[in-house]
């Protein structure tokens, strides 16, 4: 009993993290449509941006978030405005070899700068501090901030998206772009703020996945993988769902993870084709196709 | 003005490279190049273990600047490098150019099994002379299909085996008091499923010497989540800990260990904490563990080629780049002693026949030790030393984080220790 609910425990737990990891490539493709094959990249670029923050500023790496957020904002900013915006429309061919050359560029670029050590962004004690929960059950502090902070960002963006002027732009230019600009919108600043906006989140991810784990150039295909199948299996563009679908992934794999060591990422890809196949929009789908 | 400087500047060109032919016509230079080829993973996850090689590649395009002396005669040699960019096909692919587009001599591979078997596989099929390292010799050998009464007829092999390290192991385990439980991390790659086997791994020498293994099971590699692990060693009781992690998931490993409150006695873990940057990534939770240790700047070992020390070969390297050595090092620098022992042996470098001979009559004293074939355990392979070593955390203000400090000689008693294991924490 008590296995099984630190099994649950720790699947919710990773499913905060992979959910966090997802949040960007969700908000892209719900206002864009928008399929970023360099959102990986981009998040072990935001985790080596933090820790040039560590070696040259002295930065916590919590504090570097403090640089990094505003830093990946503006380069998401620059990245829709003048590379992507170029090839948004209803083909989404053109924006997904843009993204995937990105990604390439990206990987080089870091192997260059910071060879292929490995990283990690180093908290102190924060990330083998643990809370106990009872005997035999404990719980780490690290992932349950991690989970944590993945509520409070979808939380604060649903919120966005429902009560701001900003967040209707949003809707409505993710809805239909020719009528918004009717309405008088700049629909390339709105795509742009949209992804800078993404940006912001993977920095976020980006910071807690280094000091979570080692990191090295070579790090950000596998990240999208998981990012994207949580996106799919909670529905494309819902906020909420990516977070369904992250802990959905989280709580598969742990649980296969306890029936054999070499299982739990196969469960993962079970459950993501299981959904796939019987609920082919996900679970909570907010996109329409036109 | 310009167009004159420009013409002086041609001149100048021109008379360099006359000179350049008239100086290489002075020794008995052979017009014949030899050609070296070099698989390496220089990118992607196994990165680490080629970090040395481009140093070593220089150290000999300089000592080979006049040409390598065969028979009385210099032979201009070149040095052709591939990536196999941490991924076997790719490996094998690029083994493949430099057989068939490059017309390679000989070709020298290192760093894990992943890049020495498809590259030593390809070099079989293609019947060129292959000498590899750094990959233990069960996984190199087995792990291609071979038998042991027949062996490979073109690819050769140094290093140490698995019966060094769980010796190594055993020996370091025995000399501090524990409920001898062992935990296993061993996941599904080369590696982990040579360390794992149930007959020609870990697990059968354990229980002999008196040891109880836990072993959850083969993972796979870059897993997010070890409370699985972690729970079945807690329920097992496990003091001491070993397996053949790569670095990030060691690291994810002993994070979340810390987290639940699992802290083994001894953790003896292969190739996640061979290399200071990954120790190092650990913060100050590397302090004490304990790893295999195939060379140090402290081994009582010399270059063939450059006459240097163990020693001066890690003080020139770190001298250049700025970094802390690794042990993959001594083994870059060894692979070519090896190699040029076995060309001037092998005379006629025409003939790949008489190159793949050289080598196995090969025996030369390297900088990693002597290296002999025909004295393994099968005709293919040799031997060279290993010993156990502890991280250490230095002293504030030291000029490095952690240091490698050999603790057990066990399996090779040539190697002298510097002090005994000591528990974790």
């Amino acid at each position: 009993m008590l296995n099984l609910i630190d099994t649950l425990l720790q699947g919710v737990m990773l499913g905060g993290q992979y959910a966090l990891m997802a949040v960007g490539l969700s908000l892209a493709f719900g206002v864009m449509r928008l399929v970023n094959v360099a959102h990986g990249d981009f998040i072990v670029l935001a985790a080596y941006l933090a820790l040039i923050c560590m070696t040259t500023l002295g930065l916590h790496p919590l504090a570097a978030l403090i640089v990094v957020v505003p830093v990946m904002a503006i380069v998401g900013y620059g990245v829709q405005r003048l590379l992507l915006n170029r090839a948004v429309g209803r083909d989404i061919m053109p924006a997904l070899l843009i993204t995937f050359g990105l990604s390439v560029i990206i990987q080089n670029g870091l192997l260059e700068v910071f060879s292929a050590d490995s990283r990690r962004l180093d908290a102190g004690g924060l990330t083998a501090a643990g809370l106990r929960l009872g005997d035999g059950l404990a719980v780490g502090w690290f992932p349950l901030i991690t989970f944590g902070l993945a509520v409070a960002v979808i939380a604060g963006l649903e919120a966005l998206f429902a009560r701001s002027a900003l967040g209707r732009a949003f809707r409505a230019v993710s809805d239909d772009q020719e009528i918004v600009q009717l309405m008088g919108y700049d629909n390339r600043h709105l795509y742009a703020l949209a992804m800078a906006l993404a940006f912001a989140v993977m920095a976020v991810a980006g910071v807690l996945f280094g000091i979570g784990t080692v990191f090295d150039p070579a790090f950000g295909p596998p990240q999208l993988l998981f990012a994207f199948e949580a996106v799919i299996i909670g529905g494309m563009g819902s906020l909420w769902g990516t977070l369904a679908g992250g802990v959905i992934l989280g709580l598969a794999q742990a649980i296969g993870f306890r029936v054999d060591p070499g299982w739990g990422i196969l469960f993962g890809h079970a459950v993501f084709l299981l959904i796939l196949a019987v609920q082919p929009r996900g679970l909570i789908p907010k996109t329409r196709d036109a | 003005m310009a167009r004159k400087i420009g013409r002086r500047r041609l001149l100048q060109a021109a008379a360099a490279v006359g000179t350049a032919g008239w100086t290489t016509g002075l020794f008995a230079q052979s017009t014949r190049t030899i050609k070296i080829g070099l698989v390496t993973p220089r990118t992607g996850p196994l990165a680490l273990f080629a970090e040395t090689d481009v140093f070593v590649v220089g150290q000999m395009r300089k000592l080979w600047a006049k040409g390598l002396e065969i028979g009385g005669k210099a032979f201009p040699v070149e040095i052709v490098i591939k990536d196999s960019a941490s991924n076997p096909a790719r490996a094998a692919d690029v083994a493949a150019d430099l057989i068939l587009k490059d017309k390679v001599d000989l070709i020298l591979v290192s760093s894990t099994p992943e890049t020495t078997n498809p590259v030593a596989d390809q070099c079989e099929l293609e019947r060129k002379p292959c000498i590899s390292t750094v990959a233990p010799w069960q996984p190199w050998f087995f792990g291609r299909g071979a038998k042991p009464d027949k062996g490979f007829d073109w690819t050769y092999h140094f290093f140490w085996g698995l019966e060094d390290i769980i010796g190594t192991f055993t020996s370091m385990w025995n000399s501090l008091p524990t409920n001898k439980v062992v935990g296993g991390l061993f996941p599904n790659d080369g590696d982990g499923n040579a360390w794992g086997d149930a007959t020609l791994g870990f697990p059968p020498v354990l229980a002999k010497a008196g040891y109880q293994t836990v072993d959850p099971g083969r993972y796979q590699n870059l897993t997010a989540d070890f409370s699985a692990q972690i729970q079945r060693f807690r329920d097992g009781r496990v003091e001491i800990l070993t397996g053949v992690p790569i670095p990030p998931d060691f690291t994810t490993f002993w994070n979340q260990a810390a987290q639940k409150g699992f802290r083994p006695k001894i953790a003896s873990v292969g190739k996640a904490l061979l290399f200071p940057a990954a120790v190092e990534a650990l913060g100050d939770n590397g302090d004490g563990l304990s790893t295999e240790v195939w060379w140090t700047p402290n081994h009582p070992f010399k270059s063939t080629l450059s006459g240097q020390t163990a020693r001066e070969l890690a003080d020139s390297y770190e001298a250049e780049t700025r970094k802390q050595w690794t042990q993959p090092l001594g083994f870059a620098h060894a692979l070519f002693e090896v190699a040029a022992a076995a060309l001037k042996k092998a005379g006629d470098v025409g003939q790949a026949a008489a190159i793949r001979d050289a080598i196995a009559a090969t025996a030369v004293d390297t900088i990693v030790g002597p290296v002999a074939w025909g004295k393994g355990p099968v005709r293919n392979v040799a031997k060279t030393p290993l010993v156990g070593g502890q991280w250490r955390r230095t002293a504030a203000g030291a000029k490095y984080r952690y240091d490698l400090v050999i603790v057990d000689n066990s399996q090779a008693p040539a190697i002298p220790v510097a002090d005994t294991l000591k528990p974790i924490g």
